[in-house]
């Protein structure tokens, strides 16, 4: 696929969640993410990064505005089709505790690949290569509990891979990680970035994170306050 | 995959499984103890009235249940017995010449029923034997009662006493006689107990005057749950203007009555006790619920649909669900077979409203096979549905409000 694609675009998309003083935690934000591309979101606590992931991601509805993945417009679609759609397209690394804890960190990883019905010889090959790529194969055996935070992660990007998702949809990935730790996972997912050509767009207060990225979209009360191209994506392929 | 994932689940929170099953287990023996006393008491009550007694099943001469005296018997026909024993569900048919007399001692007085026995047959069908707690078996040709406690205390009377008896015999001549008493026995049923006396049938025959006659023919079944068939068909064979047959539950509605009555409450008091279980259950399934949001919202994030996870959860809780009833089984059966080897005995005022109401106050517990798989099964299907709780959790699942929390 070309990197000149939009792989995420978002028009005046607006989340209004209500109450006696309703809160605007999105407010009319125009997005558009090439493919490739390395984004932070960054802004305050407060400032809309989780709920426009959640928007992007397909887990929330807007208020307003609308959310095309590929050209694909997605707010319009059932919570059911959504399920589908979020398991085929969009790869989801969370704050923590992203695992299924009673399965390994193999077979978490292989875990949205049964979801999807991948043949077994299929899905070995990927695990193997994924496992690699995020050089956990010597602890593939091992369940969540028995893994660092730092190699949980790496298993949530590993699994948010794992099915060849549009992009991949990061909230504060770092956020309960030491700084090494921190860099590690970076590390791992800008190489990605590179070798695969994953695109990624996640959030994050922690400013050695933010220096990694090629683009940041800094936040302020759910609009966009900046936009900034700080290096040019990868374009290896 | 989807199996792998349920059973995993079931080991990783020990403690909450563990709660989940103990629910289950102590709803299971709970509910077998009192299914078990239930039965056991009725079919005590049953046995006490019926069985050591009465019997099942019995043949009278047509109008004699209605009008109980000595001048509605019959012949005894040894031809009429040898075609109620042809018959492959009957298994023993013994005569009996009762009549109601007043006993006396030299102070006190009080009318009882004299019951003409064959003493080793009605041993046979009645298990009269048992009942004697003190002197002598009756045996053929005695000119000796056995009497029961209840009246030989109220007479004040002992064994070797003597016993008047005084009646009416048969087409009005007059009945009276003086027996020793050889034995005392003790029925179950207080109400039984206040005033038997047992004599050989030959000797009431003679006392009243009724040579070769017999009131009744008790018979002794194959199988005691078919005695309304059984009396029916049996009366269908004999002339109708002759003979009655009659099944227990004909000749004491009010013990069919109250066994049925029983029954009934004793459901109102089940289902009470279902729910208290259903609550407990339901608790431990909540508790699981809640503290898998999280995980159930990542699950659903990432793409697996939610038939499928309800299907895990489903699978884990009839896991749970059949250990539970299987252990819970495998718990009671020993407390139920100890119970009924020691049944449970009231005392004091406990004990005598007990027996004022007619019933022995003491606790027996049924080992019927059915007690523990319906209940069992009862209790395990309580747990499946319950079991819906989470699936419907499940359903209504939002993930970004289930990871928020
Ligand atoms: N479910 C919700 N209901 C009401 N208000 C919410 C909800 N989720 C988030 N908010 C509000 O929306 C705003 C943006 O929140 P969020 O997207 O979590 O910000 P960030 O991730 O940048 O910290 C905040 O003011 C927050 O209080
Ligand atoms: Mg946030």
């Amino acid at each position: 696929m070309e990197n000149d694609t939009p792989v995420i675009v978002t028009e005046q998309l607006s989340k209004i969640y209500p109450g006696p003083v309703p809160v605007h935690a999105v407010n009319d934000v125009d997005l558009k993410v090439m493919k490739g591309e390395f984004t932070a979101l960054v802004g305050p606590s407060g400032s809309g990064k989780t709920t426009l992931l959640n928007l992007i991601g397909g887990l929330d509805y807007p208020s307003n505005g609308k959310v095309w993945i590929r050209g694909q417009e997605i707010s319009s679609l059932s919570k059911s089709a959504l399920i589908e759609y979020r398991l085929n397209n969009i790869g989801f690394v969370f704050q923590a505790y992203n695992l299924i804890p009673v399965l390994t960190a193999r077979e978490n990883i292989e875990f949205v690949m049964l979801l999807q019905k991948k043949s077994k010889q299929e899905r070995d090959r990927r695990v193997m290569e994924l496992l690699k790529e995020v050089d956990l194969v010597d602890q593939q055996n091992k369940r969540p509990g028995q893994l660092s935070g730092g190699q949980q992660q790496r298993v949530a990007v590993a699994r948010a891979l794992a099915s060849k998702p549009a992009f991949i949809l990061a909230d504060e990935p770092t956020a309960n990680l030491d700084s090494t730790t921190a860099g590690n996972l970076l590390d791992t997912m800008v190489r990605l970035n590179h070798e695969e050509n994953m695109t990624f767009i996640f959030s994050t207060h922690d400013q050695r994170v933010i220096d990694r990225a090629h683009r940041v979209i800094t936040l302020v009360d759910g609009s966009i306050a900046r936009d900034q191209i700080v290096a040019v994506p990868s374009d290896h392929h | 995959m989807l199996l792998k994932l349920a059973w995993r689940n079931l080991w990783r929170n020990k403690r909450r499984s563990i709660i989940t099953i103990s629910a289950i287990v102590f709803a299971v023996v709970l509910s077998v103890l009192l299914d078990s006393v239930k039965k056991g008491l009725l079919d005590k009550m049953k046995e006490n009235v019926v069985g050591f007694y009465h019997g099942y099943v019995q043949v009278h001469r047509n109008g004699y249940w209605d009008d109980k005296t000595i001048d509605n018997s019959f012949d005894y026909d040894s031809m009429l017995i040898a075609s109620l024993q042809r018959r492959e569900e009957v298994d023993e048919v013994i005569p009996r010449l009762e009549s109601f007399v007043l006993a006396a001692s030299e102070s006190m007085s009080k009318g009882s029923m004299l019951v003409g026995v064959d003493p080793e047959k009605e041993d046979a069908v009645t298990t009269l034997k048992s009942k004697l707690i003190k002197g002598n078996y009756l045996q053929d040709g005695d000119h000796a009662v056995m009497v029961t406690t209840g009246l030989a205390d109220y007479l004040r009377l002992g064994l070797n006493d003597s016993l008047v008896v005084l009646g009416q015999g048969y087409h009005g001549v007059s009945a009276a006689g003086k027996y020793p008493i050889k034995g005392l026995i003790k029925f179950g049923s207080p109400e039984l107990n206040k005033g038997l006396i047992y004599l050989p049938i030959g000797e009431s025959q003679h006392l009243f005057g009724a040579d070769n006659k017999v009131t009744a023919f008790v018979l002794k079944l194959d199988n005691i749950r078919e005695a309304q068939k059984t009396s029916e068909e049996l009366g269908a064979m004999l002339p109708h203007d002759e003979y009655e047959t009659m099944s227990w539950q004909q000749m004491l509605p009010e013990l069919d009555q109250v066994i049925q009555g029983e029954e009934a409450e004793n459901k109102i008091f089940q289902v009470v006790l279902y729910m208290l279980i259903a609550f407990g259950i339901f608790g431990t399934i909540l508790m699981m619920t809640m503290e898998r949001q999280f995980e159930f919202g990542v699950m659903v994030a990432i793409g697996m649909n939610k038939a499928m996870l309800s299907l895990v959860v489903v699978l884990e809780n009839i896991f749970l669900s059949i250990l539970g009833a299987i252990v819970g089984v495998m718990v009671s059966l020993p407390v139920v077979l100890y119970l009924y080897r020691f049944p449970v005995s009231l005392s004091g005022q406990l004990a005598e409203a007990y027996e004022n109401f007619g019933m022995e106050p003491i606790y027996y517990f049924s080992t019927d096979a059915v007690v523990f798989y319906t209940q069992g099964l009862v209790v395990l299907s309580l747990a499946l549905v319950l079991a819906f709780y989470p699936v419907f959790k499940i359903w209504k699942l939002n993930p970004v409000a289930a990871m928020q929390s």
